[in-house]
């Protein structure tokens, strides 16, 4: 794997493998000291045109504890205040030696864009493009799931909101329903996307209805910059038909996960106290990413697949030397190296 | 070596592990994912027996401190569990074939994240040469002489020596 830019180059394989690869990773996580040298020397860049704390922090601290080396590149304080553009950005940036650029842009498909630049000679992990997709929010949302409960297979997961402007939605729809899982989209129309045809997914626009059948009730945030799109009458509207309140909650199953990528407008998509119940896994989501970080940071980089090198497939150091044994190293050996010290002593 | 040479072989290991030691205080058993976790199983067994108590086990995946990380795929193949703090503890690492010492050097490494015991011993079934850094068993149960293209199956039903398969 070169890249991670979309969750739909992953096949059902692919993603499992991660998951099991996150389950090491998260073992590192909980040692007395949770760093491994696997990346050392390795130089990653956060390319990020979007505010971010979570997925930022996230990437950071999965390096850190992968023992890479990172810069941060933030737009507010850079040169693209001067005009300079996002190609020349990238190429300066790896003219410096980088090894991966974790991108996050408010346009989708510059992930895709800044891959074509730089040809293959740098790793592109796509940290959320527009709307498009958040392919490690994917994967962690999944591994969570699996975590609580072993599997994803033939579970029912809604995801509650603004489907439409989300790019978590998207990515964890695709990862879902690749492993397995029914996805119904809930949401008032005007937080649909337009066309949702070749989606693997149902609609439904009223959340009560559904609850009782979930087993994953997935919150999006309600961002509050759509109310001056005039997509729902007012926010206390939006709470009272499509909020996860305390009474709602009694209408999920007993082993229903609560989840929600974060950051959460407490008191709108989801209540302050449902946010707080035990079956509310947000702050294991958040954990979750980390290893998740790091298993996907390591298969990006910790991976030489060009050159092979097992010890069987090179010359002996010494083709006479067999073995450690009372049977093995012969004294010929002994004498054959004190003759070669001694030419060497000659020669000084 | 067929399966009554390996059992008799642990059996030995574990008198000597004992000896050694002076009994199995503060001795912990790590198993070397994944070859070594099923000879450490054995060697709990032998030492229940002959010493009257089981060690604490642990397994250990050293993948994410092999040295050849970036020369080739290395993925850890299970997960690590050291259920002990191994502070003051006697490690013994157990492992099916030293070979290169390359594995155990990354062992070495990846122990410091738990801890640091008093000593580390190593056990393996079988010892092929060919040793590429300056490490040595404490406990062996077979010295095998080997080519290196050799490849040595070691498993509870004996040890065997092929041809490396090319696919």
């Amino acid at each position: 794997m070169k890249h991670l830019l979309s969750i739909t180059d992953l096949t059902r394989a692919d993603i499992e493998q991660l998951h099991k690869l996150t389950d090491s990773f998260a073992e590192v996580g909980r040692r007395s000291i949770p760093k491994v040298p696997a990346l050392r020397g390795k130089n990653l860049v956060w390319l990020f045109y979007e505010d971010s704390t979570r997925t930022r922090l996230s990437f950071e601290q999965a390096a850190k504890r992968l023992s890479a080396d990172t810069m941060t590149f933030s737009v507010g304080s850079s040169s693209v205040k001067k005009g300079e553009s996002l190609r020349d950005t990238v190429l300066t940036i790896e003219a410096m030696g980088v090894d991966a650029i974790v991108v996050r842009h408010a346009s989708a498909g510059v992930p895709w864009q800044i891959a074509a630049w730089l040809e293959g000679r740098v790793s592109v992990v796509n940290a959320g493009d527009g709307w498009h997709e958040h392919p490690t929010q994917a994967l962690l949302d999944s591994y969570t799931i699996r975590e609580e409960r072993g599997s994803l297979d033939g579970l029912h997961i809604g995801i509650i909101g603004d489907i439409k402007h989300s790019r978590v939605a998207r990515s964890d729809v695709l990862a879902y329903t690749a492993l397995g899982a029914e996805v119904t989209l809930i949401a008032p129309p005007t937080l649909l996307p337009p066309s949702i045809e070749g989606w693997p997914v149902r609609v439904s626009h009223d959340l009560d209805a559904v609850l009782p059948t979930l087993d994953v009730a997935y919150l999006l945030r309600m961002q509050q910059e759509r109310m001056t799109e005039h997509l729902v009458p007012s926010l206390r509207e939006y709470t009272t038909r499509y909020g996860l309140t305390l009474r709602r909650v009694d209408a999920l199953r007993d082993d229903a996960l609560v989840m929600h990528p974060g950051p959460m407008n407490r008191g709108v998509e989801i209540s302050a106290e449902v946010a707080d119940l035990p079956r509310s896994v947000i702050i294991d989501q958040v954990r979750n990413g980390v290893a998740t970080r790091m298993a996907v940071l390591y298969l990006l980089l910790g991976q030489g697949a060009e050159k092979v090198l097992d010890p069987r497939d090179l010359p002996a150091l010494d083709d006479r030397i067999t073995g450690s044994g009372p049977e093995a190293a012969p004294s010929d050996d002994m004498k054959s190296s004190q003759k070669a010290f001694g030419a060497a002593e000659v020669r000084t | 070596m067929d399966a009554d040479d390996v059992r008799r072989a642990i059996w030995r290991m574990a008198h000597e592990i004992i000896e050694r030691n002076h009994g199995l205080d503060s001795v912990v058993l790590v198993g070397l994912q994944t070859g070594g976790v099923g000879i450490a199983d054995a060697f709990a067994e032998a030492l229940a027996e002959i010493g009257g108590t089981t060690p604490p086990m642990g397994t250990l995946d050293v993948a994410l401190f092999r040295d050849d990380i970036g020369i080739r795929p290395v993925l850890p193949e299970a997960v690590t569990d050291i259920p002990v703090d191994l502070d003051g503890a006697i490690v013994v690492l157990i492992d099916d074939v030293l070979f290169t010492g390359r594995t155990i050097r990354a062992a070495l490494d990846a122990l410091n994240a738990y801890g640091r015991p008093r000593a580390v011993q190593l056990a393996v079934m079988v010892d092929r040469g060919h040793r590429e850094l300056p490490i040595r068993p404490d406990y062996v149960g077979k010295n095998l002489p080997t080519r290196r293209d050799e490849m040595v199956d070691v498993s509870p039903h004996g040890v065997e020596l092929g041809e490396v398969v090319k696919l």
